[in-house]
């Protein structure tokens, strides 16, 4: 029996412990150099930072995991700095070190984790302008901060959380700018109650902030990001329509998170249309359960944040154990069900605290690159869609304008196209399809190629 | 921890313990640190990591996590790496754009 | 409430909405009847190539009055597709396979297409990034390429401005023959009727030209594709290996792309072309063989497509010999984009003319009433048997 577990975030490793303690030997494949995932990450090697300072509140939490997988550690074949480029039945193909392999299984978690999602704006390619996690990653990875005067703008409770630690570790932040209004996360509160500590730790960080003196606006409208080879001035409309100009070098961008479902895509999961946070999502029981031999489970089946993951990934690897004739505890099962519902459901409060704005990214001006692979603007698409046999359907725009053809395979791009599309040809978001993923999910070299066995 | 320089982009929050790293960015002479990824070595020397194919513009990636594929740089004998998951490594030469194909 | 219209075409692939280009053209009323989006399959995904060099034999009149669309694109649908006319070079790793160019250079030459014969110092000379294993080639001037992803949508819209009218979506559910004509229903209910049909339907066409008895032995499977990041453009023609590990060309834009044998079987039931990706692998060495100044090249996406191929690797164009109005164009064995605007002219002819002036007695469909020899080429493209996977 050999079970293979994909990704070395909180559920990654949970579900490779849980495997170990029931005597699998499981594998665990990690794209990283180190486990924690993007969440947990920990500083490399020589970077003196005290990231449980800098992990506040979740210190005790992010402790407890790296400090049960390094004692779990010879249990379990970990491979870091190793990434999964495609799947074929039962078989990975992977990258590690410039050559690739293949590992077979015969029952393999993903737990693949999960990006931003982006809203682009004008000048969003400019040198200087990082994803939100990307700046906490610089941060807790390599103690380096994207910039001396960092804005950050989108649509996240991390929002608040980085500036709080950039702010702790030296950068001055030229404000918070959340594009949603304040009442919407009032009228969030009946689901963000599902996790009354997490909701609290929110505001207190918002509090902290307006208290030292940073600027926190809510319900603004990105306008640009000006700056040739640097950022220079992040521009704004308030509620009233006035133009903020924000002195900046750097700016942080995020509207939540959008689940890495390529994996998962080509393991053979299935991908229902989720009305509250309008992405395609990819199918699971209460246990992660996404097709024969497949589990999915944290961030990349279903965003619910770091204690779902943990929780999720005990929960698959249980699945699994018990799809194998192994004997686990259904209490465990129950109580960790409970709590991954209950959180799952604070994630959709979320959503509507800081709401997706997918009008204003239906609406983007012509000008702006959507696709910063390969340079395909709103008005690209747009006019794309215009000449006549063209289905609005993303696949089809994406062979037309080539957005979402580039070296990330739309990760970054599809989530505004798909409003674009939805918005530019009156379809209902859910009629619009969702991007394909095609093998290799990152790029490989052909000197890696090497043939396997 | 040394001073940021004026036009690098990413500053050194905290201090290092690891070796100085010797590398070299479009022919210029620059230093990291062990444990530096390549783009926060480059980023915190200069203000960009490669040269866009369709525009005259320059890229600093963007995600840090290796979704985006916007940080692939280029060492002289025309290897690619990825730049925010490649530890940097003493002696390295990178380019912002590809080398000619004939000098590879 | 049925719609009547002279000519009806099933499958708005490249050779559909040629035809129905060069009918409405003519100013005969016709309709395509597309199941998904114009050129959503083996029409939109394939390599591209327009290749003259090496093509069957008797294929050649069809190929050249083909060509000769193509190069005049912008004049006929007012695009140009991205064509480009970057040559192709065919090349042998070894003596064998070069006498087996030096054959195929003899039969395109007597087919009036010129053709330059490579040793390693022309090719030193003139495209010196080709791979020291390469000891010979051949290079036809006139070949081109063009963006598959455009070229059927623009001539479905030229078609339209001229008459025709294309219907996206609708999926035919019934077809049955009655008063020297034939009546059509399709998924949403709607029905038609036509004097003249015409079966385009691609790796789907096979089910219709059963329902008239004409069997034919087709099957569904792609090559396997894939596309590189940019790099420098340094790459000026189409460059193909003669043992098929190697079809490649790079754009402009700097992406190379690949194809290669051996072909993979399609499931055009469930809509899927897999890519295996030991052959996306295969793939990866193979280029990096003959054009190793791409080895740090990275691929980033890999695709299949849809398409019917035949046990000897021609395609069926032409007259049913079932019923009199039923035109049959398909089983292209992945070489139909070149002629596909030529086979959409004939098709036309055949409609308003009652002939083509174009040889096209080979690709006859009633060749399968007797056992038809599985062609070396097939043997050569498949990995055993057509059910590679």
């Amino acid at each position: 029996m050999k079970a293979i577990v994909v990704g070395g975030g909180p559920a990654g490793l949970r579900a490779a412990m849980t495997l170990a303690q029931h005597g699998l030997e499981p594998v665990l494949l990690d794209e990283a150099a180190r486990p924690g995932g993007q969440g947990y990450r920990s500083p490399a090697p020589g970077i003196a930072l005290d990231i449980a300072a800098l992990m506040g509140s979740q210190k005790a939490k992010y402790e407890r995991l790296h400090r049960q997988f390094e004692a779990a550690r010879d249990t379990i074949d970990y491979r870091e700095r190793t990434s999964v480029w495609a799947i074929d039945g039962h078989t990975l193909f992977i990258e590690r070190n410039g050559h690739t392999n293949v590992l077979t299984f015969d029952s393999l978690i993903v737990a693949s984790g999960a990006t931003d999602r982006i809203v682009p704006l004008p000048g969003w390619t400019v040198p200087g302008v990082f994803s939100l996690g990307g700046a906490q990653i610089a941060l807790k990875d390599q103690g380096a901060l994207i910039g001396r005067r960092v804005a950050f703008l989108g649509s996240s409770p991390l929002l608040a959380l980085a500036a709080k630690q950039y702010q702790a570790t030296g950068a001055t932040v030229a404000g918070v700018f959340d594009t949603a209004p304040f009442y919407a996360k009032i009228r969030a509160v009946p689901h963000l109650l599902h996790a009354p500590h997490t909701a609290l730790r929110g505001l207190s960080y918002l509090a902290q902030l307006r208290m030292s003196g940073v600027p926190l606006h809510f319900g603004i409208e990105p306008v640009r990001i000006e700056g040739c080879d640097r950022v220079e001035t992040l521009v704004l409309r308030d509620r009233t329509g006035r133009e903020m100009h924000i002195d900046c070098d750097a700016v942080a961008l995020g509207y939540g998170l959008k689940p890495e479902t390529q994996l998962a895509e080509l393991a053979g999961a299935s991908f229902a249309f989720d009305k509250s946070f309008r992405m395609w999502l990819p199918v699971i029981d209460a246990d992660g359960r996404a097709g024969p031999d497949l589990y999915l489970a944290g961030d990349g089946a279903a965003i619910g944040g770091a204690d779902a993951a943990e929780a999720s990934g005990t929960l698959a690897a249980l699945a699994l154990l018990a799809d194998t004739g192994h004997t686990v505890a259904q209490s465990q099962i129950d109580r960790l069900r409970a709590s991954i519902k209950r959180l799952r459901r604070f994630q959709r409060g979320l959503a509507t605290a800081f709401a997706w704005p997918h009008r204003d990214a239906g609406a983007l001006p012509g000008e702006t690159i959507v696709c910063r692979c390969e340079n395909v603007s709103a008005g690209d698409i747009r006019a794309a869609l215009g000449v006549g046999l063209i289905p609005p359907e993303l696949n089809r725009v994406k062979a037309i304008t080539r957005c979402g053809m580039g070296r990330c395979q739309g990760r970054m791009c599809g989530p505004a196209l798909q409003e674009i599309v939805a918005a530019q040809s009156g379809a209902p978001v859910a009629t619009v399809g969702r991007l394909r993923t095609q093998a290799p999910i990152k790029p490989i070299a052909l000197s890696a190629a090497e043939m396997p066995r | 921890m040394d001073e940021p320089l004026p036009h690098a982009r990413f500053i050194r929050a905290v201090p290092r313990n690891g070796k100085r790293l010797q590398f070299v960015f479009e022919g210029e002479a620059m230093s990291g640190f062990e444990g530096e990824t390549v783009l926060t070595a480059l980023l915190c020397n200069t203000g960009h990591v490669r040269q866009f194919e369709f525009s005259a513009t320059l890229r600093a990636g963007f995600c840090i996590m290796a979704a985006c594929q916007d940080c692939w740089v280029w060492c002289e004998d025309g290897t690619r790496l990825r730049a925010c998951t490649t530890p940097l490594a003493d002696g390295m030469r990178l380019l912002s754009s590809p080398p000619p194909p004939e000098q590879v | 409430m049925s719609t009547t219209v002279e000519t009806i075409i099933i499958g708005g692939g490249l050779v559909g909405v040629w035809t129905a280009y060069f009918l409405a053209k003519r100013g005969r009323s016709v309709i395509v009847l597309e199941k998904e989006s114009v050129g959503a399959q083996s029409s939109g995904v394939n390599f591209g190539n327009l290749r003259l060099q090496g093509r069957y034999p008797d294929q050649y009149p069809l190929s050249l009055r083909s060509q000769d669309l193509w190069e005049r694109l912008p004049e006929l649908i007012g695009d140009a597709c991205e064509y480009d006319r970057t040559g192709h070079l065919y090349c042998a790793f070894n003596e064998a396979e070069a006498e087996k160019l030096a054959h195929y250079a003899k039969v395109s030459r007597a087919n009036g297409i010129a053709i330059e014969d490579l040793d390693r110092s022309d090719l030193d000379k003139r495209f010196p990034y080709m791979g020291g294993k390469v000891i010979a080639a051949t290079f036809s001037e006139r070949d081109a390429v063009a963006n598959p992803r455009l070229a059927t949508p623009a001539t479905s819209r030229a078609a339209q401005a001229l008459g025709a009218t294309i219907i996206e979506n609708c999926r035919v559910t019934g077809i049955e023959a009655r008063n020297r004509g034939f009546e059509l229903r399709v998924d949403d209910g709607r029905t038609f009727s036509c004097t003249h049909l015409v079966n385009s339907a691609g790796a789907w066409a096979a089910d219709i030209a059963a329902r008239f008895g004409e069997t034919v032995p087709a099957f569904a499977a792609g090559p396997p594709q894939f596309v590189t990041e940019p790099v420098p453009y340094f790459i000026g023609p189409s460059i193909q290996t003669i043992d098929g590990s190697v079809i490649a060309r790079q754009i402009p834009r700097g992406n190379v792309i690949l194809a290669g044998y051996p072909r993979t079987a399609s499931d055009p039931v469930a809509n899927r072309a897999p890519v295996p990706p030991h052959k996306t692998l295969a793939g990866m060495t193979a280029l990096a063989r003959v054009i190793p100044a791409l080895a740090h090249a990275s691929v980033i996406r890999v695709w299949s497509g849809i398409e019917a191929y035949l046990p000897d690797m021609i395609p069926i164009i032409g007259p049913s010999h079932a019923i009199p109005g039923l035109f049959h164009a398909f089983g292209f064995c992945g070489h139909g984009y070149q002629i596909g605007p030529g086979v959409g002219l004939c098709l036309s002819e055949w409609i308003c003319d009652g002939h083509t002036p174009t040889p096209l007695a080979a690709f006859c469909i009633a060749r399968f009433k007797s056992e038809v020899a599985v062609s070396e080429k097939f043997k050569a493209e498949f990995d055993s048997g057509g059910q590679s996977r």
